[in-house]
């Protein structure tokens, strides 16, 4: 399988009264067709500005989004309707991303419509079966969202992204907002839908459980930048960068037997208006030597297909 | 053993909001106890009634709908169910204090935060508005927050130091007994382990007891003594850590264990969680028998039309099943 997505220097600045936010400042990596890269930090570290960008729901500052070996960063109107039928999203927000006043079978078949040249009754044979893909009972189809649960509304959150056989789908938190059991069965629908269909997915969340579970490779970004990036089980089992140290070991686990000693950080997120130079988790950092307030670390490789970006990592490599 | 009266003893307490067009069910016949010093974490899912349960020993039901219908709530052997509202407005704050859950919300804007904790103190204790202020001071100390910070309003606090000023307002007065709604669920997970860090860390300072409401097991794992599964408004089982975590019995408590990607888990295209099929039935419209029977992998007949009462299986350990799930090695 080819790559699908390669992403190279992308930025997203924001202009803000006081200056420029680095919302997303230089981020590589590149997605294998098939494949889940997980996205993990905290509120503010840029991870859903940077799967709106490489949308291009928002245009980009500098860089290059390279799906399917193009450049899409300088596509125009028409061709950003060519590709958005091959790259979708699903947001966090059940409750907000659906039209109120639309019912169930018009969201879903909105896209279809919008694609235009296909009959009516083409729609509603599509439609019904997207409900069946995702799950959806048939006599769901006249409802409206206000009538069903969290887990439905994301299912048809789900069944609307699919609607136009995209090949690549950003899930920006969809299950945050769902109960653990129903987060259940959604995560296993996203996990069965890949597998049926090839889907590439790019998995935002704050979870790092679920992170864990559903990807195969993770990025760890913190303040716009990624810090960390390897394959799920080598990032859980010897994560090197401080702040994924940190992160992981701050998770409360369901488990009386085994307590793991946590890393407290001290003090919080800084901000990402006008980032001072130097490595940008520097003041938090329990590591922290004179020359990483001065030079920025490099994103270097440290095993095979394990990168950091920290001017410690000698020192902090797990024993 | 058992003389001495609990900081807390809720018995059979039965809280409904009364419409028009329903009657919701809220909290069913919840019997419950918090001993001085210990932590009971209640843990259930959205709309289980976790916050009706706090909200009803803390005497704040909006009423109308909600109305205790049944039950008494003691609190050092003194009954709180029935008292008039200035009685309550004593013991809140100064006996029982509760953390909401949203900082951003449970703070008033306009005001700074130091004279918001002042507030309190001077509405419980006889003191001078200078004595309020330097208590005040103190208690922000105690959260983390340097004393210099007292002057600032709220939105000049990030979520996490928001969260520290609400839990410094609710200790302020030393309660006995501090409720916490679901303290750390706006926070990001860094700051979630420093607050958690923190209220540990006050919690064997001062001696508090706290009940702690959460969804999350790994909360409850790392902050409660004892634990009460909640679903749709019942107790489905309780009991000490061990029991739950370690004998889990209920299918329920069973199903959410098996709905979390925990922490071995890895990418594997084979492998999928299993999670609880269906959805939590309306609490206007409950199943007659076993509340969770039309969920539950071993429900039958039985279970459907009877309600099941609480069985003692160990000392301390109840579940509400008949079919519960006897600890591995035993038949």
């Amino acid at each position: 399988m080819g790559t699908l997505l390669e992403v190279k220097d992308l930025k997203k600045y924001f202009k803000v009264p006081n200056g420029l936010l680095h919302a997303v400042d230089g981020v590589n990596f590149a997605l294998e067709e098939g494949q889940t890269l997980g996205v993990v930090g905290e509120s503010g570290c840029g991870k859903s500005t940077l799967g709106r960008v490489i949308l291009h729901l928002l245009d980009n500052t500098g860089g290059q989004i390279l799906f399917e070996g193009n450049d899409i960063t300088s596509a125009g109107k028409k061709e950003l309707r060519v590709l958005r039928e091959k790259m979708q999203i699903i947001f966090q927000d059940p409750f907000a991303s659906l039209n109120p006043r639309m019912t169930v079978s018009q969201t879903i078949a909105e896209p279809l419509l919008i694609k235009g040249k296909v009959s009516r009754r083409e729609i509603e044979k599509r439609v019904s079966e997207l409900m069946e893909i995702v799950g959806l009972a048939d006599r769901l189809v006249n409802t409206y969202p206000h009538e069903l649960d969290g887990g439905r509304r994301q299912r048809i959150g789900i069944a609307r992204a699919l609607a136009l056989n995209p090949k690549f789908i950003v899930c920006d938190e969809p299950v945050s907002a769902l109960d653990v059991s129903i987060q259940a069965q959604i995560l296993n629908l996203m996990m069965d839908l890949q597998d049926q269909l090839g889907l590439t997915y790019i998995f935002i969340t704050h979870d790092l459980s679920v992170v864990r579970y559903i990807s195969h490779e993770i990025l760890v970004m913190y303040l716009g930048q990624v810090v960390e990036k390897a394959e799920s089980q080598d990032l859980f089992e010897r994560p090197m960068h401080p702040y994924t140290q940190a992160l992981l070991s701050a998770v409360p686990l369901p488990d009386i037997h085994h307590k793991h000693e946590r890393i407290l950080l001290k003090g919080e997120i800084v901000s990402p208006v006008n980032p001072k130079p130097g490595c940008r988790f520097a003041a938090r950092c329990v590591y922290a030597e004179p020359v990483c307030s001065q030079k920025q670390p490099e994103l270097l490789e440290v095993g095979p297909g394990h990168s950091v970006s920290c001017h410690c990592v000698e020192k902090n490599k797990p024993k | 053993m058992e003389q001495e009266t609990k900081l807390l003893e809720v018995k059979d307490l039965t809280i409904q909001y009364i419409t028009d067009e329903s009657t919701v069910h809220a909290v069913n016949n919840v019997s419950l106890s918090v001993e001085r010093g210990k932590t009971l974490g209640l843990v259930g899912e959205t709309g289980a009634g976790k916050t009706t349960i706090a909200l009803g020993i803390i005497g704040l039901i909006p009423d109308p709908p909600g109305k205790v219908i049944s039950g008494s709530i003691k609190l050092e052997g003194e009954e709180l169910v029935g008292k008039k509202n200035a009685f309550m407005r004593g013991i809140r704050g100064k006996k029982i204090s509760m953390i909401f859950q949203d900082p951003m919300t449970a703070l008033n804007p306009i005001d700074t935060v130091g004279e918001q904790i002042a507030e309190a103190i001077l509405l419980h204790e006889k003191v001078t508005v200078a004595e309020a202020h330097k208590k005040a001071a103190d208690v922000l100390e105690l959260v983390g927050i340097p004393a210099a910070r007292f002057s600032d309003y709220p939105h000049q606090f990030s979520g996490g130091m928001k969260q520290r000023v609400v839990i410094a307002m609710s200790l302020a007065c030393n309660p006995d007994l501090l409720i916490a709604d679901e303290p750390t669920t706006a926070l990001d997970v860094t700051i979630q382990a420093q607050v958690l860090d923190m209220m540990n860390n006050l919690k064997s300072e001062l001696d508090t007891a706290m009940i702690m409401i959460t969804h999350d097991l790994g909360i409850i794992a790392e902050m409660c003594d004892e634990v009460a599964v909640i679903y749709a408004g019942e107790i489905v089982e309780s009991g000490g850590l061990a029991h739950i975590f370690d004998e889990t019995a209920h299918p329920y408590t069973v199903g959410l264990f098996n709905s979390l990607p925990g922490v071995a888990a890895i990418r594997d295209s084979k492998r999928r969680l299993s999670p609880i099929p269906g959805l939590m039935p309306d609490p206007s419209d409950l199943p007659k028998g076993c509340k969770f029977s039309p969920r539950c992998p071993f429900g039958d007949e039985t279970c459907e039309k009877a309600a099941q009462d609480l069985i003692e299986i160990s000392p301390g350990h109840l579940v509400r099943c008949r079919n519960w799930i006897k600890p591995k090695g035993e038949k």
